[in-house]
């Protein structure tokens, strides 16, 4: 059996504990099974344990959840019998009444849906682990699974700890009350005692900012100020696990860096969290771990950055190579048409790209109009569809802002090495006349995309670095440490 | 990425188990009183909010069972010649009406507890018998109000209960058994057939006709009264008739009745609920 680590130091050390471990186990007798946790690490990770917590950790599952699933009605509730109802069943057909149940069909079942089907999974303390998927996927129920709101239709879990749930902001706060009785309110509802929310009072309404307005009803308080003060009682929880949803996704960015804020400060106590979210950004922050959710079931429970990647690829799906082969249904208009787009790292098409290689992108279109004076460019957007830069061919020597003959073109781009940031790298490709008048004769938005890896090998600006280094971009600088006296 | 504080230690920690819903069903009573905090919160926010911008506020409290009772005592009473066992109208009617009023209201708001709460239950954990329980608790401070009058009116009558009145708490324990056990079945059924809502005060109206409220239970020959009985507030009415006034019935196969079925009522109430938490859970 393979045992791996919550997080823990080197192999040596590994090998000794799983020893000790496996004796302390059979002492052990009923209770909860303190288990090992298994999850699938990448070569990153383990590179990376090197650097993580100092202390050599036990960690004991908080969170099992075995084979959960939760089964939805959907369509029309049959109404609220009356006994009218019974009486006209009766008369119009009289067998049915008699017929005994026909046992629900397994599948194409049109009348109900599996929003979650056999998700096993298990969380050490002090992990904070990311739940992504698309909408719909089934994020949502898990996490009201786990705190308990609805209950599975199949399945165990056992959590350890207290719970604190995010589910939304501002749970149970009421208009009429005031700021400091919604306080009081909305803190008990959460979990807290009326004891801890006393003591932590002045805290909460110092992070809202709403000092002035903590004796009036929340009804007159903007949006802005009634998010504040939901979050602000939120974020002084402190259960053992905490499992947030999407609460990150409403407020504008001051706010929104304020509750990412809080939440790594929480993160960093120790504390269990299960967070779920579409911010990537956010996830592969906050989270060690991630856990990609499709169509109800786990398709991968990896670390956050191998989720995120999973998740963006899956949602976009598009290739290193596109082709248009018919010129008529290719984009473009009588003036060019495009026809293919690669991504060419070390002379083949690739779909992953080494950070440190070069990686061009090529166009191939076909101009229809003799003497157009064309611009090729390429923007580049992030997973998250940030553009990080444009780039087209008016300096270029041979075709660049001089009139071209009809024909194939191929519009070459090479990006340097050391450059671009790890993670996916969608390609905009685009040829336009600027000349008498701007004109776009084709724009292909996410028309092909690549993976930039950075395994930390020598020639990386990353090197052995195992944390997560951020940035849009990650040049190879010049450095120079000069030692003064 | 990594944690920098060590764990905090997992002793003394609760376990969570979460099941899908099955046959047996375990009331928890004591997940219940660790909730006890949050019951208070309720009962506290109910009871604020209903009194906030009101123009007579608390005097509400008063003013319903008060004029009923000035009503039933000019129709029932003067002029319909009801008899009222020796007791001057306005104490027979007020009597009666004090833990009726209590009753209808808790019921009416023990009715609408789980769905007036919806965005509450779809969010957060906290055992749901909470909801129908702080809407019984909340109506008690409406009683203590109108208690406070009657208690001016027996000064007022010369009324004098005797050692009689020392049983009263007893009764309104019955009666706080009855609006809990009947509200459990009734916010459970509300929860998934949403018109429930709307029979409720029809139901109270008939209800109360059913009980001694406008009558006294002498008026049942005496063959019945143990069916009688088993409307459980026919026992809660009587018995605070007697409790507090000293004259009426005594307790008896009436009372005997009534406590039976409020022990039926309530339990068949808290399991019916336990039971039908998880279907709640997904329809509300």
């Amino acid at each position: 059996m393979n045992f791996e680590w919550c997080g823990g130091k080197g192999r040596e050390e590994r090998s000794k504990k799983q020893e000790a471990r496996s004796r302390k186990q059979e002492a052990r007798s009923k209770n909860l099974e303190q288990g090992i946790h298994y999850s699938p690490f990448t070569i990153h990770h383990l590179a990376f344990t090197l650097h993580t917590l100092p202390f050599a950790l036990m960690s004991d599952i908080v969170i099992r959840a075995e084979s959960l699933g939760k089964r939805y009605r959907i369509g029309e509730r049959e109404r609220y019998l009356a006994l009218r109802d019974i009486l006209a069943r009766a008369v119009s057909a009289p067998a049915r009444l008699f017929r005994p149940r026909k046992p629900s069909s397994p599948n194409g079942d049109p009348t109900h849906i599996w929003a979650l089907k056999d998700v096993s999974f298990e969380v050490c303390q002090g992990e904070v682990v990311g739940i992504i998927g698309r909408n719909g996927a089934g994020k949502t129920t898990l996490l009201k699974i786990l705190a308990q709101v609805t209950r599975p239709t199949e399945g165990h879990a056992r959590l350890k700890g207290r719970v604190g749930s995010l589910l939304e902001v501002g749970t149970g706060f009421h208009p009429e009350l005031t700021g400091r009785e919604n306080v009081s309110l909305s803190g008990a509802i959460l979990g807290m005692r009326k004891k801890e929310i006393e003591r932590k009072f002045d805290e909460i309404v110092s992070f809202a900012e709403v000092e002035k307005f903590i004796d009036t009803p929340l009804k007159y308080y903007s949006t802005g100020m009634q998010m504040r003060l939901a979050f602000a009682v939120a974020a002084h929880l402190e259960p053992e696990i905490l499992l947030v949803d999407e609460v990150l996704a409403v407020g504008d960015v001051a706010f929104q860096k304020k509750c990412l804020g809080k939440m790594e400060y929480v993160a960093k106590q120790g504390r269990t969290v299960v967070f779920v979210s579409h911010n990537m950004p956010a996830v592969t922050r906050l989270c060690q771990r991630g856990i990609v959710i499709e169509g109800g079931k786990v398709i991968l429970d990896s670390d956050s950055l191998e989720a995120a990647r999973r998740y963006s690829s899956s949602g976009v799906g598009t290739s290193a190579e596109r082709r248009w082969d018919d010129v008529n249904s290719a984009p473009g208009d009588g003036v060019a048409r495009l026809i293919a787009a690669r991504v060419i790292s070390e002379g083949v098409v690739a779909e992953s790209v080494d950070i440190r290689n070069p990686v061009s992108v090529e166009m191939d279109f076909l101009n229809l109009k003799p003497g157009a004076d064309l611009v090729s460019a390429f923007s580049f957007l992030n997973g998250d569809g940030v553009i990080l830069f444009v780039s087209a061919d008016f300096h270029e020597s041979r075709w660049g802002s001089k009139p071209r003959p009809r024909g194939v073109f191929r519009a070459k781009c090479t990006v340097p090495g050391n450059f671009l940031a790890e993670g996916q790298v969608s390609v905009c490709v685009e040829v336009s006349t600027r000349n008498p008048q701007y004109e776009i004769h084709f724009l292909e938005r996410d028309c092909i995309s690549f993976q930039v890896v950075d395994r930390g090998l020598p020639g990386s600006v990353r090197a052995n670095w195992g944390r997560n280094m951020p940035g849009l971009v990650r040049p190879a600088l010049e450095w120079e440490n000069l030692y003064l006296g | 990425m990594s944690t920098t504080g060590a764990p905090i230690p997992l002793t003394d920690v609760p376990v969570i188990d979460i099941t899908p819903p099955s046959g047996w069903l375990d009331l928890n009573f004591r997940e219940l009183w660790q909730f006890r905090e949050l019951l208070y919160f309720f009962v506290w926010r109910d009871i604020k909010v209903r009194y906030k911008q009101t123009a007579i506020g608390a005097a509400w409290a008063v003013l319903q069972p008060l004029m009923t009772m000035l009503v039933f005592s000019l129709f029932f009473g003067r002029l319909a010649k009801i008899p009222s066992g020796g007791l001057p109208y306005p104490i027979f009617y007020f009597s009666a009406l004090l833990p009726w009023m209590y009753f209808a209201g808790a019921l009416q708001n023990a009715t609408n507890a789980v769905v007036g709460q919806q965005h509450v239950i779809t969010k957060v954990y906290f055992p749901r018998l909470v909801l129908p329980l702080s809407a019984v608790v909340s109506g008690l401070l409406d009683f203590a109000i109108g208690f406070v009058v009657f208690l001016g009116m027996m000064v007022l009558y010369r009324v004098h209960p005797g050692k009689a009145i020392l049983t009263f708490p007893a009764f309104l324990l019955l009666a706080v058994a009855t609006a809990l056990g009947a509200g459990l079945w009734l916010s459970a059924l509300n929860a998934i057939y949403r018109d429930v809502h709307y029979v409720v005060p029809f139901l109270i109206q008939f209800w109360m006709f059913a009980s001694p409220v406008a009558y006294p239970s002498t008026l049942v020959p005496e063959r019945w009264r143990w069916l009688y009985g088993l409307n459980p507030m026919a026992g809660v009415i009587e018995g605070f008739r007697w409790a507090l006034t000293g004259k009426g019935q005594p307790p008896s196969l009436l009372l005997a009745a009534s406590a039976g079925a409020v022990i039926v009522v309530l339990i068949g109430g808290l399991f019916f609920f336990r039971k039908m938490e998880g279907t709640i859970a997904d329809v509300v």
